[in-house]
């Protein structure tokens, strides 16, 4: 069974905010709202800085708090790869998945339902890579799957130094960003 | 009565239909996916772009694999471009001013009677002060045509802010040097530098996407990368030296890494030997330069200055010293750009793999029109060649010459893509001269500054919505490539060929556009080249033969200098008065309790253009001033409080957020370009965040090319009224 | 020093997350209140004392019916995607506390009207006939009150709990994470159901005893305060923290001046006076309990958004 995650490569992120953009052409997310985004985490004092860029969303964790808090079903984990998506017909909008995740990945739609990054489902049946690691302009977004020894995912995750957001949390995210 | 006025209900809608088609023919609203490629004008990188349409509408715009610039990824402008057609605040019909120049209020007019009243115009101008006296500003691609229309007018005054405001520094100075100039796109192997320097150059905040992919490349490579900026940028964050240098000091730096360089005979000697001109002479200017010396001027250390210097001699010649693109900075930009090729030439890195490549494109020739006239006037823009080495048009020599009317007045701007508020430096000047001015008519595609000044304003379609001139690209690898368009214009707004070409027509100048309309002009240019336009219209490029690159592929090591050879010493600069090699003067200091105002790039806007767009706005609605964090401590500022900032002319700028940070030096502060727009028509934009070009009202005026120095505003900060 | 900055500006998340409005700490309080009251009036069903106290037997469960109506209103009034709210009636999620308590607030109602049906209050006799003829069965079997009062003390227990059950489950906002968050609600509630009735019942016995009732609830709330807050402050740094918002950080006045010494302690010292006949029986105390119950719902819901796990500062 594929399990589906995303390697992010910290190094060459320039958080140029494609990523953002191209989610929001491709899955026409509403205006003032986002499935995805860039964090800039810095540290030290002027000159001796250390800066890491991520580009972060929701996580499609393995233990996912909002699935397990939905009271219809409408958050659910798909058949395919593991991927948590949110059926829209069946949310109410009761709000406990947004307050159960602890990385705020998720929104209410205009239209009334939880929404979030859907690692681009659609586009993933069809073989193609989700929006956001396409665009890349620079290429350090992967993804792929992760109980695949060979496939490029778990490569780069058992030949670099990695970690994946609030971990403690126990909510088993399959985001890895790359040192 | 009723029949009658069902008639003209009938005749107005199809009127209205009528005005918001193109004038190929109406696309109409096709079920399905259709993919029609183009290429990007948020900016001038002209990536290959593929539109797509679902169901009649714009659904979003992925990069052409085929396209070596974008290598099939687009940055993220060009992914929002979609919101640069949907903007609703988006100029709809022609408009000529109904009262004085700068409030904004518009009568509605047709296109012929816009074009009309230009005309007219202009053949005024034209009569009474003669052709020389209209100006042409325009920028990018989309000014090919008018730039015919003013030709075939007789003016030779044509020119774009890119030269004097932007790039022009660096060509200069690399032309003193090589020969040539460094292009656009920058000619710089950066995927293949084994060590990258940047010096002010902010890949990854300034969008460059060719670059910007490279400098990942390189990343990933290993590449050792320097950063010199006073600012810890996205770019100083990979960087494996970071020097925090001291603003308008970068050239002491320079000399003192060739001072090392040259002492510890780290350069590439062969190279030198074999093309170098005047290289004890200029080794012998070096002499004082050395890194005590700097380290008293720039704050970086000696032992730092030496590391660095010889870290870029360890990995030579595949080490590419980056001569930047907005080089406009202190006014001794061109001097300080030709020590960068000069550091450049003595790693051996101009011809050379990891340095800067031979750009090459394919043969397409141009349209065969009949001969322009001969101006009878010189270019007014640099009378007497006050500036001996600028090569192209200054636009704030045109500027200056409307204002004082010497050697001639300049009585008319057409003004193309640029909006000249936020591109020219001291707004005022802008202003007065446009006050002096009996025409001045403004293109754009967005209600725009410049616009609001305007006595014609001509909307133009957004590039999705139109054909422009074929862009025979010079690049690593040759191509050529097609601007079509993929959806109708909403409104009575036209592409920039037919304005060009309506225009001629009023002026009496139709047998300057033989062909009657532009897929005629593609077709012949097209199989004058060998190419086949459908194959053109359906894949969007068409690849070229590869050609050589490099010395080393056999491209002939030949510089177009006086000597023949890079020009380490330049008789031409002393011939002229200037230093034949740089020399190295000091900032202004900063006044007391004020802060050097420093601006930039953000990565999902372009210029002051995109603010109305409504996904990049989304991404980024307003600038922020990055403030030190011990001197917002000191100044008890908290982050995200807003401030104005006010300069030392007593211009006080919009109210800003502030951005506390480490980021930055404490003695500057730094703002992205392009906000606080003042226009009533960008209702979105209005007055969000602050314009750091409000706040550049001096600048220094490089005497070698007529740039203008823009990085010396001092601003002190002050709290915002709520 | 830490520099954090996102570019994210959802709606109702950022800068830090206010998803429930005043919809939710009202339908808490109501809830609780009417855990207590069908506790309280369960409990005298099963005990046989229905006749002795006649408020809390014969007009709580009506007042119920209509308090949880309202309650349950208030939670709609919440939702964003109301047209499907029947989609919490078409699945029972067993992980979910708020499908636990969907499907619970829909067993509520006839465990109500049942407890109704013991004694009709005479101004409703003869409206409704079969009310009348199974208020008179009922009354036949006294097994059948016991029943009904069982039915209502459980119900009221799994309502009271439920909700504090559900806030509890969400780890993501560490002040909420306490395994003791279900029996502060509870125990919150049965206060308020107690001095519900020592507020409005005319019966001098049923006032002396809901008002020693209370007074026990209101002990048992303050060490189970005790315990929920050091659970939080023996925990990991992010519990800690989230603690330190209601004790000392934004929300400690709050917490202290109107849920602990306004909605407690003058009120359990009010009301101890009270009930050793040193002052009279007022409204003030049970008030001031009712006040601070609801209150307490408010702190807890406010101040358990703002806590979480990774601070992102929010700059764009």
């Amino acid at each position: 069974m594929a399990r589906f995650g995303m390697v992010i490569d910290t190094a060459k992120c320039v958080g140029c905010m494609d990523c953002v953009v191209a989610c929001k052409t491709e899955n026409e997310v509403p205006e003032g709202f986002n499935r995805d985004w860039i964090v800039q985490d810095v540290t030290g004092s002027f000159p001796t800085l250390h800066m890491e860029i991520r580009s972060e969303r929701c996580n499609h964790c393995d233990n996912p708090p909002c699935v397990y808090c939905c009271p219809t079903g409408a958050s659910h984990v798909h058949d395919l790869g593991g991927v948590v998506l949110v059926d829209h017909n069946v949310c109410i909008g009761c709000k406990a998945c947004l307050a159960s995740c602890p990385y705020d990945a998720r929104f209410i739609h205009p239209e009334g339902y939880a929404d979030k990054c859907t690692f681009c489902i659609h586009r993933v049946e069809k073989g193609m890579d989700p929006a956001c690691v396409s665009v890349c302009p620079t290429r350090c977004m992967y993804f792929g799957d992760v109980d695949d020894p060979n496939s490029v995912v778990s490569k780069l995750l058992a030949s670099r130094k990695y970690h994946s957001l609030i971990p403690e949390a126990g909510t088993k995210p399959q985001i890895f960003f790359l040192a | 009565m009723k029949i009658s006025a069902a008639t003209i209900s009938l005749a107005a809608a199809g009127c209205a239909l009528k005005s918001g088609t193109s004038s190929l023919g109406t696309k109409e609203k096709r079920k399905g996916i259709q993919k029609i490629p183009t290429y990007c004008d948020i900016c001038f990188w002209k990536c290959g772009a593929i539109a797509y349409v679902k169901d009649g509408e714009l659904w979003k715009i992925e990069g052409n694999p085929d396209d070596p610039l974008s290598r099939g990824r687009l940055c993220p402008r060009g992914t929002g471009g979609i919101g640069a057609h949907t903007d609703p605040d988006r100029l709809r019909t022609p408009l000529i001013r109904k009262r004085n120049r700068g409030e904004e209020v518009w009568q509605e007019v047709t296109w012929d009677e816009a074009l009309g009243y230009i005309a007219e115009r202009m053949q005024k101008i034209k009569s009474e002060y003669g052709p020389e006296a209209v100006a042409l500003f325009s920028h990018g691609i989309g000014g090919n045509f008018l730039k015919h229309t003013m030709k075939a007018f007789g003016t030779p005054n044509i020119s774009a802010p890119s030269f004097a405001q932007c790039r022009g520094p660096r060509d200069v100075g690399f032309r003193l040097t090589f020969g040539e100039d460094v292009s656009s796109p920058e000619r710089t192997d950066i995927g293949n530098a084994r060590c990258l320097v940047l010096i002010g150059s902010h890949l990854g905040e300034n969008m460059h996407n060719t670059q910007v992919q490279e400098f990942a490349d390189a990343i990933e490579n290993g590449a050792s990368i320097i950063v010199v900026d006073p600012r810890f940028s996205v770019a100083a964050s990979k960087a494996t030296w970071y020097l925090p240098i001291k603003p308008g000091t970068d050239l002491a730096l320079l000399l003192a890494w060739m001072n090392v360089i040259v002492k510890e005979n780290l350069y590439d000697k062969e190279y030198v030997t074999k093309h170098g001109f005047g290289f004890e002479q200029f080794a012998a200017e070096l002499l004082p330069y050395s890194p005590e010396w700097a380290y008293t001027e720039t704050g970086i250390e000696p032992d730092v200055i030496r590391e660095t210097a010889r870290e870029m001699a360890r990995y030579k010649p595949a080490t590419l010293v980056h001569p930047g693109r907005h080089v406009t900075w202190y006014g001794d930009d061109a001097q300080r750009s030709r020590a960068i090729a000069l550091l450049n030439a003595l790693l051996g890195s101009w011809g050379r793999k990891g340095g800067f490549y031979y750009p090459v494109s394919m043969d397409v020739p141009a349209y065969p029109y009949p001969t322009y006239p001969k101006p009878a006037k010189e270019k007014v823009d640099n009378p007497n060649h006050k500036y001996p080495f600028a090569h192209e048009t200054i636009t704030t020599g045109i500027r200056e010459a409307t204002l004082t009317g010497q050697p001639y007045p300049v009585k008319g701007w057409f003004v193309y893509a640029t909006n000249l508020i936020h591109a020219l430096p001291n707004e005022e000047e802008t202003i007065k001269a446009i006050q002096a001015l009996d025409l001045l008519v403004v293109v754009d595609v967005i209600p725009s500054e410049i616009a609001g000044w305007a006595d014609v304003v001509l909307p133009e379609s957004v590039y999705l919505e139109r054909h422009d001139d074929l862009n025979v690209e010079w690049f690593r690898k040759p191509f050529t490539a097609i601007r079509q368009p993929v959806v109708d214009s909403p409104h009575d707004q036209k592409p920039n060929w037919w304005i060009a070409k309506e225009l001629a027509g009023k002026l009496g100048l139709s047998s300057y556009f033989p062909w009657s309309d532009i897929e005629e002009y593609f077709k012949h240019r097209l199989s004058a080249a060998g190419l086949d336009y459908d194959e053109l219209k359906k894949k969007g490029i068409i690849r070229g033969k590869k050609q050589p690159n490099y010395f080393e592929e056999g491209v002939p090591a030949e510089f177009p200098t006086p000597s023949g050879k890079i020009e380490f010493y330049s008789l031409q600069l002393q011939k002229a008065g200037f230093d034949p090699v740089p020399k190295y003067t000091k900032p202004d200091p900063n006044p007391s309790g004020s802060f050097r105002l420093l601006y930039g790039r953000a990565p999902v806007h372009s210029f002051s253009r995109t603010h109305s767009n409504r996904i990049l706005s989304d991404m980024m609605s307003e600038n922020e001033v990055w403030v030190n964090s011990s001197i917002a401590a000191r100044l008890g500022l908290q982050n995200a409080q807003y401030v104005t900032l006010k300069n030392q002319d007593g211009i006080v700028s919009n109210k800003v957020k502030v951005k506390v940070t480490e980021r930055i030096r404490p003695d500057c502060v730094y703002l992205v370009h392009g906000f606080g727009h003042t226009s009533k028509g960008l209702k979105h934009a209005f007055r969000k965040g602050a314009s750091d070009a409000q706040l550049i009202s001096r600048y220094k005026t490089d005497p070698l090319m007529g740039g203008t120095g823009m990085n010396n505003n001092f601003v002190t900060i002050e709290p915002a009224e709520a | 020093m830490q520099e954090l900055t996102t570019t994210r500006h959802n709606d109702l998340v950022d800068p830090v997350l206010h998803i429930w409005g005043w919809e939710i700490p009202v339908y808490l309080f109501i809830g609780g209140l009417v855990a207590g009251i069908m506790i309280i009036s369960g409990y005298f069903a099963l005990k046989g004392q229905y006749k002795k106290n006649v408020f809390s037997s014969f007009y709580l469960p009506h007042i119920s019916l209509i308090l949880l109506s309202l309650g349950m209103f208030s939670l709609f009034l919440d939702l964003e995607h109301k047209l499907y709210v029947w989609r919490l009636y078409t699945t029972f999620k067993i992980a979910s506390p708020m499908s636990w308590g969907a499907w619970i607030l829909i067993l509520v109602y006839p465990a109500l009207w049942l407890n109704t049906l013991i004694r009709i209050p005479d101004r409703f006799k003869d409206v409704i006939p079969i009310f009348d003829r199974l208020s008179n069965r009922i009354n036949q079997h006294p097994f059948l009150i016991k029943s009904i009062g069982t039915l209502n003390m459980l119900l009221g227990t799994l309502l009271g709990m439920y909700t504090g059950v559900l806030l509890s489950s969400i780890g993501a906002r560490p002040l909420w994470n306490s395994a003791m968050l279900w029996m502060l609600f509870l125990v919150s509630g049965l206060s308020s159901a107690a001095a519900f009735v020592h507020l409005i019942t005319s019966d001098r016995y049923e006032r002396q005893l809901l008002a020693k009732a209370d007074n026990a609830f209101l002990t048992l709330e303050l060490f189970v305060i005790g315990g929920f807050i050091s659970g939080l402050l023996t925990s990991t740094a992010v519990h800690i923290e989230a603690a330190h918002l209601i004790l000392t950080g934004p929300f400690a006045a709050s917490f202290w001046v109107f849920v602990i010494t306004a909605g407690i302690i003058i009120p359990l010292v009010i009301q101890l006076l009270a009930v050793n006949n040193k002052v009279k029986h007022t409204p003030v105390a049970p008030i001031m309990v009712i006040s601070g119950g609801l209150i307490l719902r408010f702190v807890i819901v406010y101040a358990g958004q703002f806590s979480h796990y990774a601070h992102q500062a929010l700059s764009k």
